[in-house]
């Protein structure tokens, strides 16, 4: 703010001279010279080191809080962070895993320590005014304390590749009661196929698995139960073991005309959540399937 | 601009005209140690970072062809500076002959490097897919002292112990890629170096072909003193070169 | 009656009869020119071209801002606009605009010599600037770029799938194109000032141009070895810069901003060189506190070598030298203060008329502000944890760039144009132009600061829908922001051919470039030129024709009313 207003002063206070003085000083005959004033050493002093102080009581003051920031408080909930193209896992004091999402408690320091995969990416939440680059090959750290309850948008903030701009997710911030009651277990969803199909979005399953069939993964539209063609030539049914595998061992079978790019879910889903996830594909039967980029195998292939 | 007699057009004295010539020669020299810099700084810090295994790929260089270089080198600049001489006290026989032995000179040094790179290619030392610092203990040729090779093969497992923990074999790995980094920076500083020495060469032989033609007197002799300049440079560019690669952290032979 | 400094330029002119543009005729005598003012001309059809380029970018990425969920490209093809649009503008027109074409065209005539030092020199600089124009180019259309035009690794060395080491090959081909430049530069300054042309009889336009010399020579080579590298570990595997290898991706990024942050000081001194020369002839007075503008010229090229660890706050450096840096930030905005207010001093006690090229100082003198002092929130440690890497930036450098360095290429291409084809460009179309690109801009970029603030980040293809209304307002801007590009190009092409021929000093201004004739000889001068006068002393200089008051020159009162 302090920022804000001196920069605002100085600013109105330049345009409104420069205004002035073009209205006062403009040119009343063609000919007209202007004065012989050439300069004026005191004032040249004057206004070097009035702007430096204000120069340096900004620096001070943002050096302070920015040291704070560098150095964590003895006593912080530490959370482990992994960035990777295009996604972040975020790993609790108790081992219990998200992806994309961070629940805290409210008035706890909390810190955060970062290693990224791959490239270079960044963690910001732009509400609790931090942010911390994540560079591979190093871990970095960065600390906040949230005083407010409510969700807050946190963003990759640098540019990573293809996906920089979804690489992002929510922050909730929780009453500590209910923070524990979440550490502590999954409330168990009555309608699995429901519970699946949000796990499918939070598990970012969605990105690449596109309904359409234009993503770099097939579309699980009429897959289940289907005949799928595998990159080698064989035909498999999707069943539920077949899914169970495409989740925690994806490079086992390659789908035709796909790339081995998925990741593995080993160690970040458990059982209970691979079968809410089937239970929602099962759903996926009747949905339409499209012309292109089902997976499924065409009927003719059989016939080789 | 046209030129009359050795005066280009846009200067309106020789005097002028030399003034910028050398002045022209000296900025560029400024930007060429930065442009090196860029370089000595990466090394410094990969040095800082991966000493023992810099040290392991500065012992496989080979200090005798080196120091050699660097006579010889050093011996160039010095019939540089006679050349220079030659030229500002009118001695139109002399100037030449000092060119071209600062030339052969040159010469010289360009061929041990290129022996010095053989070698580096066979043994397996130049960074890429093929790199493997063990290859010259692993495959050892009649020529090879069994002494060398004996001091090559202790050096390189007490650096493997140096490397962060992991089984023996991923420590090699990380071994092997330390030093290659090490070999990547030997070759970008000493091809860019010779890079440089071969652009020199180039100066020398079109000012020994006009030095020929009696082109340079006392009166006019600024791209003899340009091009002494920029030898000269090459030159000092060496000396750390060798220093930094050859000498640091080096075992006795 | 009008006060326009052209208003009074007498009888119908004639354009001289030899110029340098029909010295000689034909492709090869362009092409093979060692002319100073022919290679300036050279640039300017490159130069412009690559705007184009540049331009044409810009358009995509605004045009696909408009809705949140990009309608428009894909990812990979919007992270190829923009970092394409980066390459092409900061490489292949800022860096070279001012200089290549106003500082190759200017310096010989301003030193009063007859061409720079090394004029054959400075046209192998214009074909090593059109070798590494044609690499980009190729990169550009070989599967794009799309790494960011800051190359960070390890994702421009391993992991991006564009064309990359063609690119990198031509951005390093290019930079030797303006270390020769600087060279030529600085030693014509050195050796070729005409008789009487001292240190501080020079126009502020030679002492910026020296000023950004320096910095063109010594920061060049370093992004020239740091692109070489990054293009060895792309090609050949090698691992300087990636963790996997052993390498630090933080290294890359002190080398390259070792260079790109003295690169934006290349940038903008030339645009506050022609500023420096703009107020003066349109205030017609001396520039207040002229040592003080050239020492800070200086003081912005030393200092500004000091202070790039500030891209890198957030990386996780050592706190120690974050503090460090962020001081050395809040000292490189004092000398740019400093001239501001001697800008903004000159105009009191000035005659100050409102030509198309001072309209351009104006809206530099606000829009370079408004820039300078948001640097101010960047350097300053404890906002920078918020704003990095978010539009804020992007409306920072763009206020900069834009609004300045723009402005003042502008503001001069119009002032010079005149002395370089020999006539005038159509005034009221050039104001109306102007007033149009200074509305443009600031409704582009002033909603880009509120963006920033709110925190969306840069390089976002997509965005959370709550940042649409500030995208659409900053598209909107860019399109009337394009209006006031085009609108030059075309006046000011027409105005070459069939504008009114302006004779040699339409202004009046004090340098000595307005002593020859419009459009010079080809050897700049009919006789070398003796210099008796300070700089933009418009009261000791009868030959301007202009109403000084005779006796003792004292302050003039504005009005005329004594």
């Amino acid at each position: 703010m302090f920022v804000l207003l001196t920069c605002l002063f100085f600013a109105v206070l330049v345009t409104l001279l420069v205004i002035y003085a073009a209205f006062r000083y403009r040119r009343t005959a063609p000919g007209e010279v202007g004065s012989t004033l050439e300069g004026n050493t005191l004032l040249e002093i004057g206004w070097t080191t009035i702007p430096l102080m204000i120069a340096l009581v900004m620096f001070a003051w943002g050096a302070v809080v920015y040291t704070n920031y560098r150095i964590a408080p003895k006593d912080t909930l530490d959370i482990y962070v992994v960035g990777k193209q295009w996604m972040w896992k975020l790993q609790q004091p108790n081992g219990k895993r998200e992806i994309n999402e961070l629940h805290i408690p409210v008035n706890r320091d909390i810190k955060l320590i970062m290693g990224s995969e791959d490239v270079i990416h960044d963690f910001y939440v732009p509400a609790f005014r931090v942010k911390m680059d994540v560079v591979p090959g190093r871990y970095n750290t960065m600390w906040f304390r949230p005083t407010k309850i409510g969700k807050y948008h946190f963003f990759c903030s640098q540019y990573c590749g293809t996906n920089h701009a979804v690489m992002g997710g929510w922050v909730t911030v929780m009453d500590p009661a209910d923070y524990a009651a979440w550490l502590s277990d999954e409330a168990a969803d009555s309608n699995p196929a429901a519970a699946g199909e949000k796990l499918f979005t939070q598990l970012a399953c969605v990105t690449c698995h596109l309904a359409n069939g234009t993503g770099r993964a097939p579309s699980l539209n009429g897959v289940y139960g289907a005949k799928v063609l595998l990159a080698d030539g064989s035909i498999v049914v999707a069943d539920d073991a077949y899914i169970r595998e495409s989740i925690l061992q994806p490079k086992a079978k390659i789908v035709a005309g796909y790339q081995p790019v998925m990741p593995t879910f080993q160690g970040l889903v458990t059982e209970e959540q691979i079968l809410n996830l089937t239970a929602y594909i099962k759903t996926l039967q009747s949905q339409p399937v499209p012309a292109k980029g089902a997976g499924i195998a065409p009927a003719a292939a059989g016939k080789k | 601009m046209h030129r009359t007699g050795e005066l280009y057009g846009q200067f309106e004295t020789l005097e002028q005209q030399k003034d910028s010539a050398t002045l022209g020669m000296w900025i560029f020299l400024v930007t060429e140690v930065l442009f090196f810099g860029g370089l000595f700084l990466t090394y410094t810090v990969n040095r800082h970072l991966y000493f023992t295994a810099f040290g392991v790929g500065g012992n496989m260089l080979d200090l005798k062809l080196g120091a050699t270089n660097t006579v010889v080198l050093i011996a160039s600049s010095f019939t540089m500076a006679m050349s220079v001489w030659a030229a500002q006290t009118d001695r139109k026989k002399l100037l030449p002959l000092f060119l071209t032995l600062t030339l052969i000179l040159g010469c010289v040094f360009l061929g041990i490097k290129y022996v010095e790179y053989k070698q580096k290619f066979d043994h397996h030392l130049v960074p890429g897919h093929s790199f493997d610092l063990t290859y010259r203990i692993n495959h050892p040729t009649p020529g090879d002292s069994p002494k060398e090779l004996e001091g090559e093969r202790k050096e390189i497992e007490d650096a493997i112990q140096t490397e962060a923990a992991g089984t023996p074999q991923e420590r090699l790995v990380a071994l092997n890629a330390h030093t290659q980094l090490y070999f990547s920076l030997y070759f970008g500083m000493t091809g860019l170096h010779a890079l440089h020495m071969i652009i020199g060469a180039g100066l020398l032989i079109w000012v020994i072909r006009e030095s020929l033609k009696g082109r340079f007197t006392a009166a006019y002799n600024t791209p003899i003193e340009i091009v002494g300049l920029y030898w000269h440079f090459v030159d000092i560019v060496w000396i750390y070169l060798f220093a930094l690669l050859y000498l640091i952290n080096r075992h006795a032979v | 009656m009008s006060t326009a400094s052209t208003a009074n330029v007498g009888p119908a002119l004639k354009m001289p009869e030899k110029h340098y543009l029909n010295a000689t005729y034909g492709i090869r005598s362009w092409l093979l020119t060692t002319d100073h003012k022919r290679i300036a001309l050279l640039y300017l059809v490159s130069v412009t071209f690559f705007f184009f380029i540049g331009g044409f970018f810009a358009m995509m990425i605004r045009l696909h801002l408009l809705t949140p969920s990009g309608y428009l490209l894909t990812a990979d093809t919007y992270n190829r606009m923009f970092t394409m649009h980066g390459v092409a503008m900061i490489f292949f027109f800022l860096i070279p605009s001012i200089p290549a074409i106003l500082g190759n065209f200017l310096i010989p005539l301003m030193v009063g010599a007859k061409d720079l030092a090394f004029p054959k020199v400075n046209l192998l600089s214009w074909y090593i600037y059109i070798v590494g124009g044609c690499f980009t180019l190729y990169s550009m259309v070989t599967g794009g770029l799309d790494t960011g035009w800051t190359f960070y690794t390890p994702l421009s060395t391993v992991y991006s799938n564009s064309a990359v080491a063609p690119a990198v090959v031509g951005i390093f081909i290019t930079g030797f194109s303006s270390i020769l430049t600087g060279l030529n530069f600085l030693v014509t300054v050195h050796t070729m000032r005409a008789p009487g042309m001292t240190w501080f009889r020079l126009p502020l336009f030679v002492w910026a141009h020296y000023a950004t010399s320096v910095v063109m020579i010594l920061g060049t080579p370093v992004i020239a070895i740091t692109l070489g590298l990054a293009a060895m570990e792309r090609v050949f595997g090698l691992g300087f810069f990636n963790p996997a290898m052993g390498g630090d991706p933080i290294l890359f990024q002190h080398l390259f901003w070792f260079y790109s942050h003295p690169a934006v000081y290349i940038m903008i001194l030339p645009a506050m060189g022609v500023i420096s020369e703009l107020i003066p002839t349109f205030a017609r007075k001396k520039l207040f506190g002229y040592h003080f503008v050239a020492a800070a010229s200086l003081a912005i090229a030393v200092i500004g070598f000091l202070v790039w660890t500030h891209h890198m706050f957030l990386t996780g450096q050592s706190t120690y030298a974050a503090i460090a840096f962020s001081f050395l930030t809040f000292l490189v905005a004092i000398p740019s203060a400093v001239k501001t207010f001697n800008w903004t001093a000159t105009l009191f006690g000035g005659s100050i008329s409102f030509d198309t090229p001072m309209l351009y100082a104006f809206g530099f003198l606000g829009l370079f502000l408004i820039g300078g002092l948001t640097g101010l929130f960047l350097g300053c440690l404890g906002v920078d944890m918020h704003v990095h890497d978010t539009y804020f930036v992007v409306a920072h450098f763009h206020y900069i760039m834009v609004g300045g360095a723009v402005m003042g290429y502008l503001g001069g291409l119009h002032f010079w144009w005149p002395k370089i084809t020999g006539r005038m460009y159509p005034e009221w179309l050039a104001r109306i132009a102007a007033l149009i690109l200074f509305v443009g801009f600031n409704l582009t970029f002033f909603p880009q600061f509120v963006l920033g603030y709110l925190g969306m980040p840069r390089r976002y293809h997509v965005y959370p829908p709550e940042f649409q209304v500030y995208n659409v307002m900053s598209t909107a801007g860019a399109s009337i922001l394009a209006v006031g590009y085009l609108l030059p190009m075309i006046y000011l092409t027409w105005a070459a051919f069939y504008g009114k021929v302006a004779g040699n000093n339409p202004w009046p201004a004090t340098g000595l470039e307005w002593t020859t004739a419009s459009p010079p000889p080809t050897e700049n001068f009919a006789a070398t030129p003796v210099v008796t006068w300070e700089a933009y002393d418009f009261h000791n200089r009868p030959d301007l024709g202009l109403d000084v008051p005779a006796g003792h020159p004292g302050i003039v009162p504005a009005h005329g009313d004594d």
